[in-house]
């Protein structure tokens, strides 16, 4: 790509700048809340999912100072279980993932040159979603209402009333309202990768930081979406006495353990790549050179990706499973080591093709790698079915997981904050504390977590609130104690040092680590990211392109300017990056806070049945969502295209694939459909453990034969009505009308099957399923019905038209889901219990 | 003579075509021992039997993998330029993802072969 830069004059400049400060502007005032920048969203983000992880931190020193001692009373067993619990829990729901969202949200549009990720909204609904239920389930504990069962919350323990009371009911409910927000952030981050990079960053440029976040995005669509359905079953259960996991009517706890683990183990490559991938943009930066093996990342990326979700049943290998099943799973687990290690090798071999500076960040990534790999080392151990059996329950398996975690995410991500610390504030923190923190947090960590090895193989099992004298433990744990005070002693002078008030620096330096990468062009004063989004031809363009950062910020490159008032990005091409559409993206809005309240109130009046008013959040929740859709979705702008500098001129509504709303819409059903194959995974399991299963009383073919016929007469409707909104609005109108009516009657007829057979889902799990499947269908299809209406609606305000045409568009890729939904639904439910009798 | 073998694409999908297949094949492997040892089903199997189908799996799914390799080996030039691929050009894009997948092809056939190592060691169901 050669073209012409153009010359702005000072006076041009300042007025650009001007009118781009002006869009980009940060709200003053407590509207300051009401910011959507990715820049905003990213910090609360991240302070608030660093703020959880030190509280859960504080629960685990609790839990150190209770062990210290055999035969300790410091905290009643009760109070010492909701802690554990709660330790696990917060550190991975509401720290460990979030906190890659946050710096997601935060680095991406800089890394990739763009100047905003194409839904700022969505971040800004997923982070008040993510605090609102962060703080619900953290807070509990100081009304001894803290879930009690562990983190991964077994039935039947966890389904028991008696002993696990309100906490479970908000462990489920708290957390599914967090995976909400995952899901949204997994949506926002592999659009922003795939279509907003800037012009010329073609896929074999990409930073490496946005490779892995990719695949870690697509990750968590088909992890996150098996817990939601599981959590569905677990409350199911506990609110309505449906027999999922209660073995005397039929149910299964294993079921649980398989779709707590599908998403589980998966989890944790979520939390551990995109820390592998801040060592992959801190690496190259401290050695001088380019990464080596760029491609070998990809594999190692896409490859652990993959074979992370091959590895769930190892931790059931102690339920009884064939033992033929167990070595599928050892084996993947054995195998997922290949693509880790060519990741830790990669990071050798550039240090030695490089001249390494030891800075901060160096210095806690290259420890986190060595923790890291002593916690690979075990991990392989345990990945061995008879070692298994041996360790399971330990403190092995405590210290392993540790070693895994603390050095596979905790130390990379503060290397990253001390790394990014210049980029978010423009000023740097303390080297000399910066190594004390290291080396108390590097010798503490040690000290704390290796004596549980040993612990654990004498025999120590987890989540003992204590232990007798002369188990031969008393030891081991004091030193453990010690240790754990010592790493607190370390994350604490770092926090100090984040705090310190610093010098302001004289002379402005935005790049002061000398990076290759993009985001080191951007000004932390400006609200705007990128001042003109540069086309790109390397991988690392500062160290590569000559007077880039001159140009970007003299304005010489796309979107300059601000003419039209409005927030725009560029999209581009998947493969090359090439311009195709000026977006122009949400502004500062209340409709994001109150959408996420409104859906938090849903949940939390679940967890207390007070059905009223969880009928009425659920009303506020669609009237925002209507709302914020109607007034800021698939605007019809005042003119085609947009000049975007360069000569370039854009088009600035795209409709179908080649918009960014519709791969939306394709990303969340791929993860809705994957928690409607783990309903389907509920019901073929239930098949298998029972002979009589599908012999029973059950909906009759009649019913589901009908509503699988009308759901696809109501799809084909959608589909007509798409076709005829071209040649013009009455057509299409009567299609909607008519597929809304034949969508009411499916769903009535979906539910007549279970309704007219009189199934009862309380007395086995039989019609427990059934009407969870027939359910799931139906809730589906009422969104359906609201689609088809508000697309109705859109077309009679004329928001709609045959050449704007989002919404219809959008609606019916939603529908070809629904159409599979519903056979799939209708035929297992209708039509697999002739072939399997 | 029309080749059976797929025309050149462009798009980033087939980076995942090993992969894809492994997870196919590791879910095949586990829903089909699954279902044998709890329902004894296809009721004309024995273990032997069902060994032998996975193995027929197996080497399908290795087959569909040397073709993802192959075809991965041809959009990198059959090996005609080194990496690192990193020329802001057509070209370069496409050699680079010739390469990144046929290492990921050369990934799952390893973890293809893994998964099937258990099928000649363990002999039934065992609880």
């Amino acid at each position: 790509m050669t073209v012409e830069l153009p010359e702005f004059s000072a006076e041009e400049r300042a007025a650009q700048e001007e009118r781009l400060r002006k869009v980009w502007a940060t709200p003053g005032g407590w509207r300051y809340w009401t910011s959507v920048n990715n820049s905003e969203i990213g910090l609360w983000y991240g302070v608030t999912a660093f703020t959880f992880m030190l509280f859960a931190g504080l629960l685990g020193l609790l839990m150190r100072a209770q062990l210290a001692t055999p035969n300790n009373d410091l905290i009643s067993p009760e109070l010492y279980n909701q802690a554990f619990t709660l330790h696990g829990t917060v550190m991975m729901f509401l720290f460990a993932v979030p906190i890659f969202e946050a710096v997601a949200i935060f680095l991406l549009p800089s890394m990739l040159g763009a100047r905003e990720l194409p839904f700022p909204r969505l971040s800004a609904f997923g982070f008040w979603s993510f605090l609102l239920g962060g703080v619900f389930v953290c807070g509990s504990i100081f009304f001894n209402a803290a879930p009690n069962a562990g983190w991964f919350m077994y039935p039947p323990l966890a389904t028991d009333k008696d002993y696990s009371g309100i906490g479970a009911d908000i462990w489920l409910l708290g957390l599914s309202f967090i995976e909400v927000a995952s899901i949204a952030a997994a949506v926002e981050i592999i659009v922003g990768i795939m279509k907003c990079r800037a012009p010329g960053m073609r896929i074999n440029m990409m930073p490496m930081f946005a490779w892995y976040l990719l695949i870690v995005a697509g990750m968590i669509l088909f992890a996150f979406p098996p817990l939601i359905a599981g959590d569905i079953l677990f409350e199911m259960e506990r609110m309505f006495g449906w027999p999922f996991f209660d073995a005397s009517k039929g149910g299964d706890p294993l079921l649980w353990q398989h779709l707590f683990w599908i998403f589980g183990h998966p989890e944790v490559y979520i939390i551990f790549l995109p820390a592998i991938a801040l060592m992959a943009m801190i690496v190259p930066t401290f050695s001088q050179r380019p990464i080596v093996g760029y491609s070998w990342i990809v594999l190692a990326a896409v490859g652990t990706g993959f074979l992370s979700f091959g590895l769930w049943v190892h931790h059931m290998f102690t339920t009884g499973l064939p033992q033929i099943s167990l070595a599928f799973f050892s084996a993947a687990s054995e195998a997922v080591a290949i693509p880790t290690g060519v990741q830790i090798f990669v990071f050798i071999a550039t240090m030695l093709a490089g001249r390494v500076i030891f800075s901060v960040p160096m210095l806690f990534g290259a420890g986190g790698l060595a923790i890291f790999t002593i916690g690979g080392l075990t991990g392989v151990m345990v990945a061995l079915v008879p070692f298994d059996w041996q360790a399971h329950d330990t403190y092995f398996v405590v210290a392993h997981l540790h070693y895994v975690l603390i050095g596979g995410m905790f130390f990379p991500i503060v290397a990253g904050i001390y790394y990014y610390f210049p980029f978010v504030t423009g000023k740097r923190l303390s080297d000399a504390w910066g190594k004390i923190a290291f080396w108390l947090m590097f010798v503490g960590f040690n000290t704390a977590f290796f004596p549980m090895h040993f612990a654990g193989l004498r025999g120590m099992p987890r989540r003992v609130y204590t232990y007798p004298e002369d188990f031969g433990w008393d030891w081991f744990n004091l030193v453990s104690t010690v240790g754990a005070f010592i790493f607190a002693a370390g994350v604490a002078t770092f926090v100090v040092d984040i705090f310190w008030p610093k010098p302001k620096r004289l002379e402005r330096n935005l790049n002061p680590w000398n990076s290759g990468t993009l985001e080191w062009t951007n000004d932390p004063s400006e609200d705007w990211g990128m001042r003109s989004v540069p086309i790109i031809t390397s991988r690392y363009p500062l160290w590569e392109q000559k007077n880039l950062q001159a140009d970007i910020e003299a304005g010489r490159y796309y979107l300059p300017d601000a003419k039209s008032g409005r927030r725009e990005t560029l999209v581009t091409s998947v493969l090359d990056a090439e311009p195709i559409q000026c977006l122009r993206v949400g502004g500062v809005s209340y409709v994001t806070i109150i959408a996420a309240m409104a859906l938090g109130g849903v949940f939390i009046a679940l967890t207390f049945h007070w059905w009223i008013a969880t009928l009425v959040c659920a009303v506020m929740t669609l009237a925002a969502v209507i709302y914020w859709l109607w007034t800021g979705t698939a605007q019809i702008p005042e003119h085609r295209e947009e000049d975007v500098g360069l000569g370039l001129k854009l088009p600035i509504y795209v409709s179908g694939p080649a918009s960014v709303g519709w791969w939306a819409m394709f990303i969340t059903m791929v993860g809705d459909g994957t928690a409607f194959a783990s309903l389907m995974f509920g019901y073929f399991f239930y098949w298998t453990i029972h002979s009589d299963f599908v012999t029973a009383a059950g909906p009759g073919l009649f019913w589901p034969m009908v509503a699988m016929g009308l759901y696809l007469f109501a799809w084909a409707l959608t589909i007509a009505a798409r076709a005829l909104n071209e040649k013009g609005p009455t057509g299409c109108r009567i299609a909607l009308v008519a597929a809304i009516l034949v969508t009411l009657a499916a769903s009535c007829a979906g539910l007549a099957g279970p309704y007219v057979y009189g199934l009862d889902p309380t007395q086995h799990v039989y019609p427990a399923i059934v009407w969870i499947a027939a359910i799931w269908t139906v809730v589906h299809g009422a969104v359906g019905a609201i689609m088809q209406l508000y697309c109705l609606a859109r077309s009679l305000t004329g928001r709609m038209t045959g050449e704007y045409d989002q919404d219809i568009r959008n609606v019916t890729l939603y529908w070809h889901f629904m159409a599979f939904t519903a056979i799939v639904t209708f035929a297992v439910i209708g039509l697999f219990p002739m072939v399997a009798s | 003579m029309k080749s059976f073998i797929p025309r050149e694409i462009e798009t980033l999908w087939t980076l995942f075509t090993a992969p894809v297949v492994w997870a196919l094949h590791f879910v095949i492997c586990y829903a089909a021992v699954a279902i044998f040892c709890a329902k004894r089903l296809p009721a004309s199997f024995d273990f032997d039997t069902m060994r032998i189908a996975l193995f027929v799996v197996t080497l399908a799914a290795l087959a569909m993998i040397v073709l993802a390799a192959w075809l991965a080996w041809r959009q990198w030039g059959f090996g005609a330029d080194d990496p690192p691929h990193d020329e802001p050009t057509k070209d370069s894009r496409a050699l680079f993802q010739g390469f990144a997948t046929l290492l990921l092809s050369g990934l799952s056939f390893m973890a293809v072969v893994y998964a099937a190592i258990p099928l000649i060691f363990i002999a039934e169901c065992q609880p």
